[in-house]
Formats: structure tokens, C-alpha cells, sequence
């Protein structure tokens, strides 16, 4: 099961020629995706708020991203004067490196032969194939830390703080709720996690008449976290507060314009598309979906889940206000890290079958949520007596 | 779940039709009393209205107006009274198009055209003289060549004086107490400030509402020969205040 068939009979010419093929496919799949993406959100956006969105650059204005893009080529490379020159550069490529690879380990959908060899829809499945996913969101942090620091400007790295400390903050919720998908699929082979979610779902020796979506097998509150983590994780609304257009006008990449600026607008926009697809794949099945007219049609259903996905994520930005830093803080650590450690203990008691262990891990989510309650009421009392003293130090001065 | 009710909102805008005109393309129709580039007019025997007394020079918050009266030659006077505007500039590049001049002005000389949409590549260029400002013997703006006219936009170039109430009293609204205009004569009156449906009016500029008031103040049948579009909003807004 584990691993591609593709290297079973060894490596050999043809096979590197495959790989290397499905490499360069990926790269360009993952890029004008990007490019899609970009339009796509504005138009949706724009006809959100009763506009059109960009139509003047080719057909519906299609080619938007692409002048976009070409416009971004030819303005100046700007460099500050007291920047750390190499790593000024080496930033924007820490951002959008993870954020290509991030597509590789997606499955999207059963194997195909080329050339009499059996090769799986994708690009590599390793051994620690959702950690793969992790280790790059954590280089991701660095690419946002290094810019801020290296523009040698105090803006900048104030922004840089806010945004790595927000990656950190909800990497952790992010990873929980990976967690729960990972004790249930038993399996960190991102190509098991899709499969194992074939059929129907089983609940106490019955069928319900649910796909087996990890989804609905970790009942729902994972997946919730999971898209809220995510959604911080990439900077989108309504946790943009990081870059923040209306406000502050960008965060840790102020400094940068032409190349350096598109590298990070070209890693936000595709993180947007790689963990939409990684959220497909722990949550909704991956390619999983009914056959049509007798066909196995996995890339269809995956490329329509993903689609909603990218739809929900522009429905997010377009209604959703911006969280406070302090209401963001709050959420992640003392709403989401909470809710899905304890998801996580919840899952691996039912997936033992053992009724003590439920029974036991419910009483002491119970206790835990009363102990929490109460520490964050506690936390919150002492800084309205903060407050008011505060404001009695006012009154006097 | 208040959350999700947000969501609804947008998720039903998505669907509904836009309001973007094509603008290019599409120019939406200006409103009556559209502040655009101004014009010097003249009087219906061809004398200019512009008396050189430098008030509209004062009133400009932006110090666009530059002007030098000088005394008629007796021979060939160019405005009925003692002066004239000898020159006359107004530079575009400063105009905020508020109108305070065509506020300040005695002899209604100076009002606006609806027209925008004019540039310049030096700053020169954006200096109007006389010879560009006056108007031409039909009593139209002229039309220069870097200038980008469309149809209506050089009509009732006086449409902001003839709202106002002379002497600023509303009882007097809509009496013509203006002067005549050369090819227009005495133009009929424009409602303002006081009229309740003057004050509805609906987004897309429509005149009908107002040209059916004209026509009822007038007693006579329609104004300014255009058609009269009585649509279901004619008696809906402002209904209250009469």
C-alpha cells in the first residue's frame, strides 16, 4: 500500500524521466493555478460587492494575473540601504518554496501507467508524508521572520513579529487537529489518509449514509479548527491582520517591490490552492466521490472540492471583519489549542472501541473545559482590576 | 447563529447585479447643476457678461482666477457697462470646480460647463485664456480640440444659477430674475433647495421628475421641448413634505 508503485522494479532512466516529467507538470499545474487563483478572487469578490471585478485585460479579464504579474517584473528591484543583503533575498524564496512543495505530497486521485509503468497522481509519498506538510509551514515562518529582519526598517519587522508569532500561535491548533486525522487513518502516507476514506461511513456496526470522510469520522470539530488554523496560518481574512490593506498597508514585506513583492504575493495566493488541497485530502476524501458512467473520475471530484474550498476561502474574506491581535491570541490559545487537544484525546478513545476510555476521556474533557473556564474568567477578572487601576493612575496624573 | 447570517448576505450579493458602468463606454448621464470646466457667457446681443470686477478672483479658495478689467473702448465696448474682462485665466491645474465663483459672480458671467474630461501635457496648456472661456456665437462653449465633449455636456451651462432663489430667498425660487444668454435667452428656472423633490432625486440622474415640476410652475406644457418620462416614482418620494 504504502509508497509509490512506481519504484518497485528499482530506478532506472525511464523512471527518473517519469518523475522528473510529473515534477515540471506539477510546478506548472501549482503556478497557473496561482495565477487562476488571483483572478478568480477578484472576480468572485468583486461581484460579492454587486462590482465585475477586473475585465479589461483579455477575454473577462482572464489575463489579469498574468499582466499583474508582468507589470511586477519590470518595476524596480529596491533594496534598503541598511539591509542584510542575502538574506533581503533569500526571503521571499523561503516563502514560496514550502508553498510549491506543500502540492507535492497531494494525492489527486489513483494511478495511471505511463509506458507500462504504474505511477500514482502524485508527485511524491513519502514515508512522513503530512509532517512533510508541518516542516514546510514552519520554513514558511521563516521566510515571513527573515524579511522583516533582513529590510533592515522597523515597520517591517514589527510586522514580521505579529505574523510569524501568528503562524507559530495556530501552527500549533493546526497540527492537533492533523493529529486526529493521523490516530484515525493510522497512516501518515498523505496517499493512505485519501484512501482510507473510501465508502461508506461505519458508526457501531452501522452504515450511515455518509461518505467515510475523516470529516464526519472525526466528527466535524477537527475539521473546523483545522480550517480555521489554516486560514491564520495563511494570512487570509479574517486574520490578515498582518498585512492588513486598509490599515497598516503591509507587514513584514513593506520593503519589498517588483520580484521580491510577487514571490510573497505569488506564496500567499498559492498557499490558498496547496493547503485547500491538503484540507481536501485529511478531510473530505481526497479524490474520493462515486463513479460516473462506470469511470473512476478521482481528479474530477478532487478538483470540485477544491474548488469549493478556494470559493469558500474568497466567501470568507469577502464577509468576515479583521480579528484584533489580542482576539486573535485569544482564539488560538485559549479557544482552538484547547478544543482540539481535547478532540484529539476524544478521537483516540472511541478509535480504541472501549467504552472506559471514552467514559473516561469524556469526564475529563468535562473537568478540563470547567478548570480552563475558569482560568481564562479569572485571567480576564484580573485585568479589569488592571483596568481600572490603570485608569485611576490616570485620573490622578 | 448570527456567524453564518453574515454569510448569507454575501453569499446573495453574489448572485445579484452589478452596479459597475462601463465608463469608458457607458457614461452615465451628469446631474443638472454638474460642476465641470467653466465658460464666460454673453449676453443675447453678443456683449459679455464679464465686468472685470475681480470678485470671482477673490471668492476662488484655490487662486485659479486671474483677471484684469479694463474700460471699454467707447467706440466698441465689449460688455454693456463701464468695464470689462480684459484677461481672463483660469488655470486648471488648481480649479476645484466648487463654484464659489460662479457664486460670486454679479453678472452671472461665469458658470459651468458639465465637461471633465480635458488634459494637458504642460502646464501651460492647462491655462485657460478668453479666447478659450467665452462662449462662441451660438452661445455654446467651444469645443477645443484636447477637450473630450459629449452630447448634453455643454448644455444648461448656467443650470446652477438658475437654482438658486435670487437674493438666496426661497420664496422667490423659480422666478427668472437672471440675465438672458446669447442663442439661449432667458432660460427657465431650475428648482432648488426648497423643492421636496428636488431633494429625491433618484440615483441615476433623472430629470424627468424635475422637467415635470418646470412644466407645472410654467403652466405650460413641456420644458425645453424634450419628452416627459412620468414614471412610478414621480409621486413616490418626498411625498410628505408637500
Amino acid at each position: 500500500m504504502p509508497g509509490d508503485p512506481l519504484f518497485n522494479n528499482g530506478l532506472n532512466l525511464a523512471v527518473a524521466l517519469i518523475v522528473i516529467i510529473k515534477a515540471i507538470i506539477v510546478f506548472v499545474v501549482v503556478l497557473v493555478s496561482v495565477l487562476f487563483m488571483v483572478m478568480f478572487e477578484r472576480k468572485v469578490i468583486g461581484h460579492m460587492q454587486n462590482r465585475i471585478g477586473p475585465n479589461r485585460a483579455g477575454p473577462f479579464g482572464s489575463l489579469q494575473s498574468l499582466a499583474d504579474g508582468t507589470k511586477l517584473f519590470f518595476k524596480e528591484a529596491l533594496l534598503p540601504a541598511k539591509a542584510d543583503k542575502r538574506i533581503y533575498r533569500l526571503a521571499p524564496i523561503l516563502a514560496v518554496v514550502p508553498a510549491f512543495l506543500v502540492f507535492s505530497i497531494v494525492p489527486i486521485g489513483g494511478t495511471i501507467t505511463i509506458a507500462h509503468h504504474v505511477t500514482r497522481l502524485q508527485l511524491v509519498d513519502p514515508p512522513w508524508g503530512i509532517l512533510f506538510m508541518l516542516m514546510l509551514s514552519s520554513i514558511a515562518v521563516y521566510g515571513v521572520m527573515l524579511a522583516g529582519w533582513s529590510s533592515g526598517s522597523k515597520y517591517p519587522l514589527l510586522g514580521a513579529v505579529r505574523a510569524s508569532a501568528q503562524m507559530i500561535s495556530y501552527e500549533a491548533a493546526m497540527g492537533l487537529s492533523i493529529a486526529a486525522v493521523v490516530v484515525l487513518s493510522g497512516s501518515l502516507h498523505t496517499s493512505a489518509i485519501a484512501s482510507g476514506q473510501h465508502g461508506l461511513l461505519h458508526f457501531r456496526n452501522h452504515t450511515v449514509p455518509l461518505p467515510a470522510w475523516n470529516l464526519f469520522r472525526t466528527w466535524v470539530v477537527p475539521f473546523i479548527i483545522f480550517m480555521i488554523a489554516v486560514t491564520a496560518e495563511m494570512h487570509r481574512p479574517p486574520f490578515d491582520l498582518v498585512e492588513a490593506e486598509e490599515e497598516i498597508a503591509g507587514g513584514f514585506n513593506a520593503e519589498y517591490s517588483s520580484l521580491g513583492f510577487a514571490l510573497f504575493y505569488l506564496a500567499e495566493f498559492m498557499n490558498v490552492v496547496t493547503m485547500s488541497g491538503v484540507t481536501v485530502t485529511l478531510f473530505l476524501g481526497g479524490p474520493d466521490g462515486p463513479r460516473i458512467l462506470g469511470h473512476s473520475v478521482g481528479p474530477f471530484w478532487f478538483v470540485l472540492k477544491l474548488f469549493a474550498f478556494l470559493y469558500t476561502y474568497v466567501w470568507l474574506r469577502a464577509t468576515l471583519p479583521r480579528f484584533r491581535y489580542d482576539q486573535l491570541m485569544d482564539l488560538g490559545w485559549k479557544r482552538l489549542i484547547p478544543a482540539s487537544l481535547g478532540m484529539l484525546l476524544f478521537v483516540a478513545a472511541v478509535r480504541t472501541g472501549s467504552r472506559g476510555w471514552v467514559i473516561g476521556v469524556m469526564v475529563g474533557l468535562v473537568v478540563g473545559a470547567i478548570a480552563l473556564m475558569r482560568a481564562l474568567s479569572v485571567g480576564a477578572r484580573t485585568t479589569e482590576v488592571e483596568a481600572a487601576s490603570i485608569a485611576r493612575a490616570g485620573r490622578r496624573a | 447563529m448570527g456567524y453564518l447570517k453574515g454569510f448569507t448576505i454575501s453569499g446573495k450579493q453574489f448572485f445579484q447585479k452589478t452596479v459597475t458602468t462601463q465608463y469608458p463606454e457607458d457614461k452615465r448621464p451628469k446631474p443638472e447643476r454638474f460642476h465641470g470646466r467653466h465658460v464666460l457667457n454673453r449676453y443675447e446681443d453678443g456683449m459679455e457678461k464679464c465686468i472685470g470686477c475681480e470678485l470671482c478672483a477673490g471668492a476662488c479658495p484655490a487662486r485659479c482666477i486671474y483677471v484684469r478689467g479694463a474700460d471699454n473702448p467707447p467706440d466698441a465696448p465689449v460688455s454693456p457697462g463701464e468695464r470689462y474682462g480684459f484677461v481672463y485665466e483660469i488655470n486648471f491645474l488648481r480649479c476645484i470646480h466648487c463654484d464659489l465663483c460662479v457664486e460670486a459672480c454679479p453678472t452671472e458671467a461665469i458658470t459651468e460647463s458639465k465637461l471633465f474630461e480635458f488634459s494637458f501635457t504642460n502646464r501651460q496648456d492647462a491655462i485657460y485664456t478668453k479666447a478659450e472661456l467665452v462662449v462662441d456665437d451660438d452661445g455654446n462653449p467651444k469645443h477645443l480640440p484636447w477637450e473630450d465633449w459629449h452630447e448634453g455636456d455643454d448644455e444648461n451651462t448656467s443650470g446652477w444659477v438658475r437654482a438658486t432663489a435670487p437674493s438666496g430667498v426661497a420664496a422667490a425660487e423659480g422666478r427668472p430674475l437672471w440675465s438672458g444668454e446669447l442663442g439661449h435667452g432667458v432660460r427657465p428656472a431650475q428648482l432648488g433647495q426648497s423643492d421636496p423633490l428636488a431633494a429625491d432625486v433618484p440615483a441615476d440622474f433623472d430629470i424627468s421628475i424635475r422637467e415635470v415640476k418646470d412644466a407645472e410652475m410654467r403652466g405650460a406644457g413641456v420644458a425645453r421641448g424634450r419628452s416627459v418620462r412620468v414614471d412610478e416614482g414621480t409621486d413616490a418620494p418626498g411625498d410628505g413634505g408637500r
